[in-house]
């Protein structure tokens, strides 16, 4: 296939509008994919999630640079929030990388939600695995802004990190279930203002009390602290301290066999994604189209029928050998 | 289920800081339903090429208050073409005067909108004009 011959020479016209493609759910798109799919899992994914203004992308930004120093290609997708009221969307993580627009070893994405509601956009597990057949070393996804619960990012990554800021809350916070439990590694990001030492504390006694279970091979979340962005000094320091965690971890899954359970995690969430896009989508679409859905709710408003006996019956009109 | 959606960028080649033009674009088109990337000030040609590109946007909107939109704003119309990408339809903004509507649309730039505008008549000139592509 052409499409595929350019993408894996790298040619971020074609790449791009593939992803363009996958976004916007067209059908040739994951044809193109079911090619792409056995070249993949090759780049080593790194997740970076926290929440709104906890200097995501300036991380973002400064990783790059210090991969780049290594002479490893970068892949960056930058998830920004759909509007739920008109469907437009800002994307503006890019304003922090905009120094490696110009270099060809360094390709960055900005993609929107479109409604998705795990912190991550859609078409992002098929995105990643067009930068890595593209033959991009690192492939980077930042999450939008996230709260506790948005953790869709475990899925589709090796390595991730979560990014916390001083100042957002009490101890309580950080022995809450959800975004806390998914780091492989804290940041603790403008750790030059008050409360970092605080912080710090709070997220060591979470992790003491953690069960050995939450350490899978022994790796107990290392938390690094970044300070100022604009003392360039100080930052590259602390950013190339976080650029060696990173490989160490990744080494760390490698050496201790555990990089397969995550490439497993991706493949379930994939096979289910792509169940849904191709089951259930085509039969929303069809009730839509035929004004049937419609039809339907008003029959619920009116009582005249319940959500599960609507839904039962779909079930018994499309599908065939199904209890 | 195909939904297409209008990705434009907005963007500020050039030694010009003002940007509360272009922002206020952004918000516009992000509520005229819109995916909008905003790369921020100062950019280079090149590099507003380059993230066009990269990003597969169907149009870039550049802003210009400084003057400098003479050369800046060709230079970005040659760079897309250059690199294959002249299917992206190219529109300034600012303080152009009149005598440079001509360079600029001889130029390539698709449309020109000045102070006085009406954010309305923008979204609806994108909207007749350009398509999200298939």
């Amino acid at each position: 296939m052409e499409k595929v011959k350019k993408i894996r020479a790298g040619d971020v016209r074609t790449a791009s509008r593939l992803i363009r493609h996958l976004e916007d759910g067209m059908s040739e798109a994951r044809s193109t994919i079911k090619h792409i799919f056995p070249l993949t899992g090759k780049a080593h994914v790194i997740g970076i999630t926290g929440s709104p203004g906890a200097g995501k992308s300036t991380l973002v930004d400064g990783l790059v640079e210090c991969f780049r120093k290594r002479e490893k290609t970068v892949g960056v997708l930058a998830v920004d929030p759909t509007s739920p009221f008109t469907g437009g969307a800002i994307l503006g993580d890019r304003i922090r990388m905009q120094r490696h627009a110009e270099d060809p070893g360094v390709f960055v994405r900005s993609l929107a939600t479109r409604g998705a509601l795990g912190g991550l956009a859609k078409a992002v597990g098929d995105a990643i695995h067009v930068m890595d057949v593209m033959g991009m070393d690192m492939v980077i996804v930042e999450t939008v802004g996230t709260g506790q619960q948005e953790v869709d990012i475990i899925n589709h990554s090796h390595t991730v990190l979560v990014v916390l800021i001083p100042g957002m809350g009490d101890e309580i916070q950080a022995i809450k279930a959800g975004i806390m439990e998914i780091a492989d590694l804290f940041v603790i990001n403008k750790a030059d203002r008050e409360g970092s030492s605080k912080l710090r504390r709070e997220l060591m006694a979470m992790l003491d009390m953690a069960p050995p279970t939450a350490f899978p091979g022994g790796w107990r979340p290392p938390i690094i602290r970044v300070e100022n962005a604009f003392e360039p000094e100080g930052f590259g320091k602390s950013l190339e301290e976080l650029t060696v965690t990173i490989e160490e971890h990744y080494q760390h899954l490698v050496k201790n066999d555990l990089l397969g359970s995550r490439v497993r995690r991706k493949a379930v969430v994939e096979l289910n994604e792509a169940i849904r896009t191709c089951v259930l989508e085509p039969v929303l679409s069809r009730l839509v189209a035929s004004g049937e859905m419609a039809g339907m709710v008003e029959k619920l408003l009116k009582k005249e029928s319940d959500p599960y006996t609507l839904a039962e019956d779909i079930a018994g009109r499309f599908l065939k050998n199904c209890d | 289920m195909a939904d297409k959606k209008l990705r434009i960028m907005v963007a500020k080649p050039g030694l010009d800081g003002h940007d509360r033009g272009a922002r206020v674009l952004a918000r516009c088109f992000r509520d005229a339903g819109f995916e909008v990337i905003y790369t921020g000030c100062h950019q280079t040609p090149e590099q507003i090429a380059a993230a066009a590109i990269q990003e597969d946007v169907d149009i870039v909107g550049l802003s210009c208050l400084s003057g400098a939109h003479r050369y800046l704003f060709p230079a970005v119309v040659t760079l897309l073409k250059d690199k294959g990408a002249d299917d992206i339809t190219v529109i300034g903004g600012g303080i152009i005067p009149d005598q440079d509507f001509k360079l600029m649309y001889d130029a390539g730039l698709k449309a020109i909108f000045t102070p006085g505008t009406t954010l309305d008549s923008i979204v609806e000139w994108i909207n007749t004009n350009v398509q999200p592509r298939a």
